[in-house]
């Protein structure tokens, strides 16, 4: 293997220090002064409709800038969801609708000079609604008496199975072979049924925009978000005007984790500055954010396993009810990358089938969360496959081994598609090691009475979105001999700034020092679809290696031309360029400065595009130790083991940062995280009091081991990381718990007293 | 209303409402360090010194403030970076919007807390939520820091 100067080396990231230290370089931060605050009054109904609308009295307030209601929006439906276009979420939205859909649903927007007199505002607005019955419970919202989307101006781009009468926004189907025929052969057959609970991003910057109008009349929008293209889009949609009359400017982002890839806030200011004139931002707090943007989406997932005596899994049968809120967005695809996830993993099936709907409620929409689907149905078919290892009496990590698709195998569903690289089997061996499994599996009794339980789960995730996400990278070499790394993802905290300079940096034989990395802003970066998908170190890594090829090979040529040799004459070391005798040098600095004076010089830039026929796979096993309380339920996480194959790891330390920040987003996920509403649609978790995320006396140990694989489409042999880290810990700490005290939960989060009261039982 | 303090070592007169919080004066004032993170004084972000107690200024009447002392990290920016450059080096900070809280805690706890255990540091930083980092980085930088060892 060839040894690499910049891929693989744990450097610190190159915006850290300031970051850490509180500079100025978040949204909120770049605010200038005279900017309208921006409100939005929200429905405190789950589902009603606007008879009329009294904003008289607000706008005569001192101080008023302008207050807007569905009549003053442009009439055309979208979608929020930062998905390529033609986007498979249908446009079921206005920016001010007549119909509120629930809880936190947009009435009004009001902007004024400050906040107290845009709040002050709010409450002079008098609205009178026609209150609906709403659907709540997703189970019962398929043929519901009520329709949540009425209007006869939804549209979908393509079919993605959609039947607005029925409440159904997407129905999704894979199947290969004959379930019910091949489960007739099975010895045994374990079918569970499964609840995955909606869970909030969390991330610590809220949701954010700002904008002004520029000297040209353009709108600008400075926005916390991971999609600064589909922004630009979106918002020409929304607002009815042209893309080019929008700029759209990325600045830090203070944590995303799927969140930002959905507009949340972005059309309120815009559509104040577009008719105003006048620069308006709008930060969310955290209660709004909590309740008026979206959520991972809940769903109900049964499961049917059928095996072989030696325990070959034959048949894998999923049957799914996602939970997408009042509005459509991201619904299709989670589902669908939910079936796709689970049907990677087993591959020595003779069936295999994932079915069922996502469905329209008068709750808060889902939305992308990192993991988008995959998390859930790992949770189902972990959890499932635990319970078949069990009937056989087979070890869990020997009934993974028989089963899981090896490097070199294709894929059972797309018997086209071979995968790349893979060490999973050896993430399995590596974690059971680690974690003491031969010494402590099942269980161990603690003189404290509680119980110490051992369980386990694997899983995997793409990188990028196959055939549809392409980004874009490109390089210039500025006269001192330095770099600009152009490219339109977002790095949300990840290092993919970073990591996207040390590839560039590689090819180059540099260091990630000579690089300056612009990211991102529409109007000069190069497109990139953002950061979303586990895509940013794959997709656009790979078009960052193109460009950086294509730098290096114009660079050689500008050289060889003029020492006056032939290209294939000179060798190039980073810094200065030889010919192959060594007589004749040229440093890069030299050529950097010479070529950009005089005649018949141009500036050298390298571009590159990239997008991938395949999405491959990073796979984990995830190892939990957990202690429980007998007494009360009470489970303590004392011990998590996830050993990952993201391909190369190109920065080991920001690699384990990210396994283990979600490791414990899992854990959270497993153990109490739960967006809950009430009787009446009102979300009750809203704020940090209500909602628990973990903190830092929830962790126990948690160790991050990586078993390298090389993807052979990959960057440097690279796959994806962000997102696969979170899926293990629910099935995994569930096993745990099963083993300790023999009770399953099936339905997340596992909290203390559903413990307790199946114990009871 | 017109209160006198001591803001990051130097004399400074702020102009405040009665019903202001402290975090809005100093982002008013440019101290744009202050993150805000939730409104219910829950996650730790705002952290700020008032007479060198680490201090949630999120829920701190600005009105009160008369006469006090009031570090933010731009006041302390020496040690803040040294930190930071132990805290980047384990890759431990991602989105950064945690950090300048996190830090003021870090640094705070430096000064308060003699030889402390484990228990006692992850006590001390408890109410100093991260979404990111899952708090173990954290951990590794702020044990460095505590030995004394500096990448
Ligand atoms: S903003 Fe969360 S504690 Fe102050
Ligand atoms: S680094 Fe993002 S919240 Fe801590």
């Amino acid at each position: 293997m060839i040894t690499m100067k910049s891929v693989g080396q744990g450097i610190p990231k190159m915006d850290a220090l300031a970051i850490a230290t509180g500079k100025p370089v978040y949204t909120q931060d770049l605010v200038m002064p005279n900017t309208l605050v921006v409100k939005v009054l929200h429905s405190p109904y789950a589902f009603a409709e606007i008879k009329a609308i009294d904003t008289r009295k607000a706008k005569k307030l001192s101080g008023v800038e302008c207050i807007l209601t569905y009549e003053d929006v442009p009439k055309v439906r979208f979608t929020v969801a930062g998905q390529s276009y033609p986007e498979p979420s249908p446009y079921d939205r206005l920016i001010l609708d007549k119909v509120v859909r629930y809880v936190g649903d947009a009435v009004a927007i009001i902007a004024a000079v400050d906040e107290k007199t845009a709040l002050r505002a709010m409450k002079l607005i008098k609205v009178d609604y026609e209150i609906f019955e709403p659907v709540l419970d997703f189970e019962t919202a398929m043929g519901h008496a009520s329709i949540v989307h009425r209007e006869q101006d939804l549209y979908t781009n393509f079919d993605i199975g959609m039947e607005q009468a029925k409440n159904i926004i997407a129905t999704h189907k894979v199947e290969v072979g004959n379930i019910e025929a091949e489960l007739k052969k099975c010895t045994v057959i374990v079918e569970e049924t499964y609840y995955t609970q909606a869970q909030a991003q969390g991330m610590m910057e809220t949701y954010r925009s700002f904008n002004y109008l520029d000297h040209m009349g353009r709108l600008v929008v400075i926005s916390s978000t991971q999609i600064p293209f589909h922004v630009r889009r979106t918002l020409a949609r929304a607002l009815q005007i042209p893309e080019s009359k929008i700029r759209v400017i990325k600045p830090r982002i203070g944590g995303g984790f799927g969140g930002k890839q959905t507009l949340a806030v972005e059309f309120f200011t815009a559509i104040v500055t577009w008719k105003t004139g006048k620069p308006a931002q709008l930060v969310y707090d955290r209660t709004e954010t909590f309740s008026c943007t979206s959520s991972r989406h809940a769903m109900r997932l049964k499961v049917r396993l059928g095996a072989d005596q030696a325990g070959v899994i034959k048949v894998v049968d999923i049957e799914g009810l996602s939970d997408g809120g009042a509005y459509g967005e991201h619904s299709s695809t989670t589902f669908g990358a939910a079936g796709e996830k689970a049907l990677i993993l087993y591959n020595k099936t003779t069936a295999a089938r994932f079915f069922g709907h996502a469905v329209y409620t008068n709750k808060m929409p889902g939305g992308a969360l990192r993991g988008y689907g995959a998390t859930q149905a790992t949770f189902a078919l972990e959890s499932t496959l635990n319970k078949l290892a069990e009937k056989l009496h087979m070890d869990p990590t020997k009934i993974r081994l028989k089963n899981i698709i090896n490097e070199g195998e294709n894929y059972f569903t797309k018997p086209d598609v071979i995968l790349g690289s893979s060490t999973l089997d050896r993430c399995i061996i590596k974690g059971k090691e680690l974690i003491g499994w031969n010494e402590k599996y099942p269980r161990k009794d603690l003189e404290s009475g509680k119980v110490r339980g051992l369980g386990m789960a694997v899983t995997v995730q793409g990188s990028g979105i196959a055939y549809i996400d392409t980004a874009a990278a490109e390089i210039h070499l500025n006269s001192e001999g330095s770099y600009t790394l152009m490219i339109g993802s977002t790095d949300m905290g990840t290092g993919s700034d970073t990591i996207l300079a040390q590839f560039a940096a590689e090819v180059l034989e540099t260091t990630v020092d000579k690089f300056i990395v612009y990211a991102a802003d529409t109007d000069v970066s190069p497109y990139d679809p953002g950061s979303y998908a586990s895509s940013t170190t794959y997709v656009t890594g790979m078009a960052v290696v193109r460009a950086a090829q294509d730098l290096k090979a114009k660079i050689i040529a500008k050289g060889a031309k003029l020492l006056e040799v032939l290209p294939e004459q000179i060798e190039f070391d980073g810094t200065v360029m030889k010919t192959l005798n060594s007589e004749k040098t040229l440093t890069l600095k030299k050529l950097a400065e010479s070529i950009l004076v005089g005649p018949g010089h141009e500036q050298l830039v390298g571009t590159g595009s990239y997008g991938s026929p395949v999405s491959p796979p990073p796979f984990i096993a995830g190892f939990a130790e957990v202690e429980v309380d007998k007494g009360t339920g009470k489970v303590d996480v004392v011990h998590y083991v996830a050993v990952v194959d993201c391909g190369t790891v190109v920065n080991p330390k920001l690699a384990k940062i990210q396994v283990e920040g979600g490791i414990v987003q899992g854990i959270g996920m497993a153990l109490y995280e739960d967006v809950r509403y009430g009787p009446k649609g009102k979300l009750q978790t809203n704020s940090f009091m209500q909602y628990k995320i973990p903190c830092r006396k929830d962790i126990g140990s948690i160790d991050v081991v990586f078993e390298p694989s090389y993807e052979p489409t990959g960057p440097f042999g690279a796959k994806s990381i962000g997102e696969v880290v979170i899926n293990t810990p629910p099935a995994a700490i569930a096993h745990a718990i099963y083993n300790a005290v023999g009770v399953t939960v099936t339905k997340l989060p596992i909290t203390p007293e559903k413990i307790f009261m199946a114990m009871k039982h | 209303m017109q209160i006198d303090v001591i803001m990051n070592q130097k004399q400074l007169s702020l102009s405040v409402a009665a019903d202001e919080f402290l975090a809005d004066t100093l982002r008013r004032y440019g101290f744009l360090s202050i993150r805000k993170g939730c409104n219910t004084t829950c996650c730790g972000l705002c952290t700020v010194w008032i007479d060198d107690k680490p201090t949630l200024s999120c829920s701190v009447l600005s009105a009160r403030l008369q006469g006090k002392r009031i570090t933010t990290i731009e006041g302390v920016e020496q040690e803040a970076t040294e930190f930071a450059k132990i805290l980047a080096s384990e890759g431990a900070e991602q989105c950064g919007f945690c950090s300048p809280g996190f830090i003021m805690t870090v640094l705070a706890m430096k000064r308060e807390l003699v030889h402390p255990t484990e228990a006692e540091i992850i006590h001390y930083l408890t109410g100093n939520l991260c979404r990111c980092t899952g708090y173990l980085g954290q951990m590794r930088a702020v044990r460095t820091y505590l030995r004394g060892m500096h990448p």
